[in-house]
């Protein structure tokens, strides 16, 4: 992996904006937090990681790590090391969705080299790029634990299996229409049975 | 067998050790030397660098013996082949990233790494890939960064959390990517920060004003005390030929363990700044050069008909003290004043000096800061009591609510907040409280009740009881507790200095003490003996140059009452001359009594009068305790902290360039927090 990979940079950069908490989110971290035994609230920082991120266009902004840092009461460094350290925290923008090509060996012998140069060519991206209209940032990364299923791609939260050159394409063509996709298996598949 | 031991062997030679200790404390004791870089036995144990592998009998593979407790009937060996090539290869590995820029490294001849790579290095590498090369980061004006050097140990980084407690640095990323760093690149904002310093294993942290000026091997080491501030923290200057060029910290596990502060370690380009070579003299308001001769005999003539006083500086060493009172007292009684600062006391050493031996501040459990605030005026203190409130005591502050690097119950800005009903009902509780008083209040005293009061009160909460004392009195001025045992101070118990005025003398002789330039002093003629020229010498109609506590040598008393000794690191600058030999010239002059000839007999002659100071670095003991009277009432006095900016705290600091770049990097100011905000 590149080091341009947004997950895997250890320099963090200001929104401009504050971040506050939504009220949702607010909601859930208390109950995160009440999770914890008392004294060791700071253990919730993964969660809260991933909940700013969500909330935040899905990068962690200097911002949100000092929300959090507040929320928690410890060091802003200590959350800048845990979001620094695993790369599904994004340290910055990354466009409306994030597409995550598996290039572990598995996919890869199904054939995931194709699937990357589609994505690429479709969504007019290189990989770690983000496209002009900031619809798509597309990124490799390491097994996701489909492998039963390959080759396959992450958007944002979604699974997208059994992939080919063709339902690739029609993937992304229709995240640009804004038509819906179906998620999981392309070829009908349920879960991982037999092909 | 005691139930605390346990049996092992260590290459094959049997041992008693304590069973709580880890296999390479067990090691050491045993004589073996084990190779380290993570482990440093003032931090916690990381376990990260791997180089501390021994071989345990019966487990397959090498262990890291920093990690690893000990078990009965253990056997560890430490010099076997197969622990020779597990160092080598985690040694190889280290090295795949570090480059070879031995050379030109601040570190080289006193790097663990080049030591040990000398041990368990190869003498070429295996590796054609390319090397590693990591951004350099901002750390303030002190560290200097050379990242690529890095080994990720992460002392630096423990540090800065478990001993300095600003947790400001970390480490970023992982694996290839694993950078140290501090949060956005800010300045590192503890006043013991330089320690991270000694701390580093290879030459990724070094000394920024140190930077390429010598080699350690070329440096004459002298032995020293940090006079600073009034904790004595031991310091070894390093000087080539007539110049210093950095001070590191000496170990002492009863002061300042293994740490110094920022100002001592940095501040010693204005060793060198505005320094005062030779005789001045005001003629016509103008100050212009003189001679020795000149000089002394206007002084003698003015010593002839006007009364005179002394003023005892903040960096002044016991015998010159003790010259200065000796030749003061053949014109009288009560005309020597240390307490510059209106400091109050009792008569007793007890009331002036801090009663808690250093290492036990961490064992109470309750502490309570008056009118002090540690940080800035006493860092290493500061760490003690951090390590205290690490140990879950209670930490009450009373005066200005200052912000410290831990948590503090803040209970209001007088001293009658000590009857806060919280307070009280902790102190019911607590088993080891401490009171630490500080000049914020002590020189605002106007009234000695209050201070017997404070006794009083710490009498009636267990503060004082028959085996300990821990009503503590903190200033931050290396001299004063030993001028207070010489008696170089007036008979006010309190606002000594102020009170000075209605003695009307009509000549003063400052020896260090910017107070010379009080207005109250305006209508007398103004000798300073000093060594840096700013607004004491100026306003002065003759400066004399003395040398400064490293031109010459001189025992400092600590804030415990101990004793310890500051030696000459290189000749006085210019035509300076000890303040001892100026006092015994003009002593002749006037047929006074002054038989030392030498500085040795000076000394001998201190010492015998005052024979309990003789246990030079042993804690003097204390016969007479103050008294305690029962009704208990404070006064309300102002606080004033005697020192606001830590790196600008007294005429030596003001002078160094370092010093001044920490006050603009380090300390925010509010342009500086409007930006970030």
């Amino acid at each position: 992996m590149s080091g341009n990979h947004p997950g895997l940079s250890n320099n963090f950069s200001r929104s401009g904006v504050k971040f506050s908490w939504s009220k949702d989110n607010l909601k859930s971290i208390k109950n995160i937090i009440s999770k914890y035994p008392k004294g060791r609230e700071q253990s919730a920082v993964m969660p809260l990681l991933y909940l700013a991120q969500e909330q935040n266009h899905n990068w962690i902004s200097i911002e949100c790590i000092e929300t959090i840092a507040e929320t928690l009461s410890m060091p802003k460094i200590r959350v800048t090391e845990v979001a620094s350290f695993y790369s599904m925290y994004n340290t910055r923008p990354v466009g409306e969705n994030l597409v995550q090509i598996c290039r572990t060996s598995p996919c890869w012998l199904r054939g995931s080299n194709k699937i990357t140069n589609t994505i690429c060519k479709a969504t007019k991206c290189e990989i770690n790029d983000t496209s002009e209209d900031n619809k798509f940032t597309v990124v490799e990364v390491e097994c996701l634990g489909a492998c039963s299923n390959g080759p396959m791609i992450q958007i944002n939260n979604d699974f997208f299996e059994d992939l080919d050159e063709d339902s690739t394409k029609k993937i992304i063509d229709n995240i640009k229409e804004g038509k819906p996709n179906i998620i999981g298996s392309q070829k009908g598949r349920r879960s991982s049975e037999n092909a | 067998m005691s139930e605390n031991l346990v049996n092992i062997k260590i290459n094959q030679k049997e041992i008693q050790v304590d069973k709580n200790l880890t296999v390479m404390q067990a090691c050491e004791i045993a004589g073996e030397e084990i190779p380290r870089f993570c482990y440093h036995d003032k931090l916690s144990i990381a376990g990260n660098c791997r180089m501390c592998l021994v071989e345990i009998e019966k487990a397959p593979k090498l262990v890291s013996s920093c990690t690893m407790p000990l078990m009965e009937g253990m056997s560890i060996i430490t010099n076997s082949e197969k622990v020779n090539a597990g160092r080598k290869g985690v040694m190889e590995f280290l090295l795949i990233n570090h480059p070879l820029d031995c050379p030109i490294c601040d570190q080289g001849g006193e790097c663990d790494l080049q030591d040990q790579a000398m041990y368990y290095g190869f003498d070429k590498s295996r590796y054609k890939e390319n090397k590693r090369a990591v951004d350099n980061k901002n750390m303030g004006p002190l560290v200097n960064t050379i990242m690529t050097r890095c080994i990720h140990c992460t002392r630096c980084v423990r540090f800065a959390t478990e001993v300095a407690g600003v947790p400001e640095l970390g480490m970023l990323g992982r694996g290839e990517n694993a950078e140290i760093t501090t949060y956005l690149e800010q300045s590192i904002t503890s006043e013991l920060s330089g320690n991270v310093i000694d701390l580093c294993p290879v030459g990724a942290l070094t000394s920024k004003p140190y930077q390429f000026k010598a080699r350690p091997w070329e440096l004459k080491r002298t032995d020293s005390i940090d006079i600073f501030d009034s904790v004595g923290s031991n310091i070894r200057v390093d000087s080539r030929a007539e110049e210093i060029l950095r001070v590191t910290p000496r170990t002492n596990e009863f002061i300042n363990e293994e740490w110094i502060s920022d100002k001592v370690r940095f501040n010693y380009d204005g060793y060198y700044q505005q320094r005062i070579d030779i005789p001045y003299i005001k003629k016509n308001q103008k100050l212009s050069s003189s001679s020795w001769e000149e000089s002394l005999k206007i002084l003698k003539n003015k010593l002839k008909s006007l009364k005179p006083l002394a003023l005892v500086g903040e960096h002044v060493d016991l015998e010159t003290g003790y010259a200065i009172n000796k030749f003061m007292s053949n014109f009288g009684k009560d005309n020597v004043e240390c307490r510059t600062d209106n400091q109050a006391i009792l008569e007793n050493l007890d009331s002036y000096r801090f009663n808690t031996p250093l290492n036990e501040i961490e064992n109470s459990d309750l502490i309570i800061l008056l009118g002090t605030n540690p940080k800035i005026e006493t860092p290493i203190i500061n760490h003690k009591i951090f390590k205290a409130y690490n140990n879950n005591s209670r930490i009450f502050n009373i005066g200005e609510n200052i912000s410290l690097n831990y948590q503090t119950e803040y209970l209001g800005e007088k001293l009658s907040n000590l009857n806060n009903e919280k307070l009280i009902k902790a102190l019911k509780k607590s088993s080891n409280p401490l009171i630490i008083i500080g000049s914020a209040f002590l020189n605002k005293i106007k009234n000695i009740k209050t201070l017997k009061s404070i006794f009083s009160f710490a009498d009636k909460y267990n503060v004082i009881t028959k085996d300990k004392n821990n009503l503590n009195f903190l200033n931050p001025y290396a001299s004063r507790v030993g001028q207070l045992i010489l008696g170089n101070t007036t008979k006010n118990l309190c606002e000594p200095f102020s009170k000075l005025k209605k003695e009307k003398f009509e000549i003063v002789l400052s020896f260090g003490s910017e107070h010379i330039a009080s207005e109250q002093f305006d209508n007398c003629f103004r000798v300073y003996f000093g060594h840096h020229g700013d607004e004491g010498a100026m306003k002065s109609d003759i400066i004399l140059p003395t040398p400064l506590y490293t031109e010459k040598n001189g025992i400092f008393v600590n804030i415990e009452g101990r004793p310890q000794e500051a030696k000459k690191c290189h000749n006085p600058i210019g035509s300076a001359k000890e303040e001892w030999s100026i006092i015994k010239k003009l002593s002749e002059e006037f047929s006074f009594v002054f038989k030392p000839n030498t500085f040795e007999q000076l000394r001998s002659e201190l010492l015998k009068k005052y024979a309990n100071l003789s246990n030079l670095n042993e804690i003097l003991s204390n016969d007479n305790t103050s008294p305690i009277i029962t009704d208990i009432e404070f006064e309300d006095c102002k606080t004033q902290y005697p020192i606001n900016n830590f790196y600008m705290s007294d005429i030596i600091s003001k002078n160094s360039v370092t010093m001044v770049k920490c006050v603009e990097e380090i300390i925010p100011t509010p342009s500086l927090l409007e930006k970030s905000a």
